[in-house]
């Protein structure tokens, strides 16, 4: 069981800095991510895109950002689980308990979440029955290769993973390249490699198929793929891999009794609580009146939050204001010299 | 005011007076059409707002930028009348376009 003073949910730009105001005053927090990395949707979803709006930063991208939020938590020791998502929250003595889906217990008075529009979870095939062999011969992300081996697998997807895992799995075993269009958006390099792969023969390419159907009774035997025009190819296949990126989605978020609105939480805009006493919503999630899902207002309400994080977590000391131009208390924990 | 005409995956139609100006993602939102999700809040990120445009108002919108049809790729059962809404900007000249909604977006 870890204890900590607050526990933030989302590693984006919100909860990164939401880390940096809690260090400032003090309290200590971990950081619990659904995604490998940290970042959240500016590293996910654009990190190569140019953002104009950060305050005194007049461009800089998704990854950019990240990257100096980061620096900035430097001085302090924050532990991050990635490739985790929290599961149950339940009340005990006025703390939260808190699960994740690895099985890491927390306990805390505080709970912050910075989930943006929830967790980062692969987007599926529609096709009916593909549940069923979801994980056995359909997979959404590729954990062990040697699966794969002198199997034929057919592949979904028209971005880089799709083209790279192509080009991988192509070694060792007979692979099928599907893609609603005939235009790749990956690397071009890669693109390059393809089509001399599909040219010699060892991938097969189809542009412009969707999945229509899996069949197999109990291990998947075949599938069938549509042409934009409507013609039907059937295809033998052990393994089906699907590459359509990530969606996000509000999770298990959504069975902790919080008062939601749509995909977002209601606060009150002091605290940036919840319902709840001691879970706190901040950046896209929160909904109040006149909310503007920007990366500053996410900023402003982490360290509302965070100060209110203070009172719960410290219930015998009064918390006092101070500036980091002038604080030594703060500049101690900064690690900077005081002059 | 122009006039767009969403129609939900079960048939139902909602006919909404919406601002020269705004997005036709941001029309749904804002009037609570259910079927738009808007993700990303349309920083064309997410592929939630995805919408069939009908085949007489498709060749009239305005051509697709670059990246629309990468996200499009992402999006739930794509064909080739789709578009993101949060891409399509309210007109007099769109006024009276037709777009089907998709059974979901994710």
């Amino acid at each position: 069981m870890i204890k900590t003073d607050a526990l933030i949910i989302g590693a984006g730009p919100t909860g990164l800095f939401t880390a940096h105001q809690l260090k400032l005053i003090g309290l200590d927090c971990e950081i619990v991510d659904n995604l490998d990395k940290i970042g959240g949707q500016c590293i996910e979803l654009y990190p190569d895109k140019p953002i104009y709006d950060i305050p005194a930063i007049p461009e800089c991208t998704g990854e950019q950002l990240t990257k100096s939020l980061i620096n900035q938590l430097k001085p302090f020791n924050i532990k991050f689980h990635l490739n985790e998502r929290i599961d149950e929250v339940k009340n005990s003595n006025n703390k939260w308990e808190v699960k994740t889906n690895k099985g890491t217990l927390f306990n805390t008075p505080n709970i912050i979440i910075a989930g943006g529009v929830g967790s980062f979870e692969p987007r599926k095939f529609s096709v009916k029955d593909c549940e069923k062999f979801e994980n056995k011969s359909i997979y959404y992300s590729i954990k062990d290769k040697a699966v794969f081996k002198d199997k034929t697998v057919s592949i979904f997807g028209g971005g880089d993973s799709a083209l790279d895992w192509a080009v991988e799995l192509s070694k060792n075993s007979k692979v099928n390249l599907i893609h609603r269009r005939d235009e790749f958006r990956g690397a071009q390099s890669t693109i390059d490699y393809v089509n001399k792969l599909a040219k010699e023969g060892k991938i097969n390419l189809f542009t412009k198929y969707q999945l229509k159907e899996v069949k197999g009774s109990k291990n998947l035997e075949s599938i069938d793929i549509e042409h934009e025009n409507k013609e039907v190819k059937n295809l033998k296949t052990e393994f089906v891999l699907g590459f359509f990126g990530l969606i996000m989605q509000l999770g298990p978020i959504a069975n902790w009794g919080l008062n939601l609105n749509k995909k977002t939480i209601n606060v009150d805009t002091e605290k940036f609580e919840t319902n709840k006493k001691g879970i706190y919503a901040v950046g896209d999630i929160c909904n109040y009146p006149g909310k503007l899902k920007l990366i500053l207002s996410g900023f402003h309400e982490g360290a509302l939050a965070a100060r209110a994080c203070f009172k719960l977590a410290r219930p015998n000391e009064k918390y006092r204001f101070e500036f980091t131009t002038s604080s030594k208390t703060i500049k101690s924990r900064l690690g900077v010299k005081d002059d | 005011m122009p006039k767009i005409i969403y129609i939900e995956d079960n048939g139902k139609s909602h006919t909404i007076d919406i601002s020269n100006g705004l997005t036709v993602m941001e029309g749904a939102v804002q009037n609570n059409i259910p079927g738009i999700d808007a993700d990303c809040g349309g920083s064309m990120a997410c592929a939630t707002c995805h919408v069939y445009v009908k085949e007489d108002w498709f060749n009239k919108l305005p051509k697709k930028e670059n990246g629309e049809e990468d996200m499009i790729d992402m999006a739930y059962e794509p064909n080739k009348f789709s578009r993101l809404s949060c891409q399509l900007t309210v007109s007099d000249e769109i006024d009276g376009l037709v777009v089907q909604l998709p059974k979901k977006q994710a």
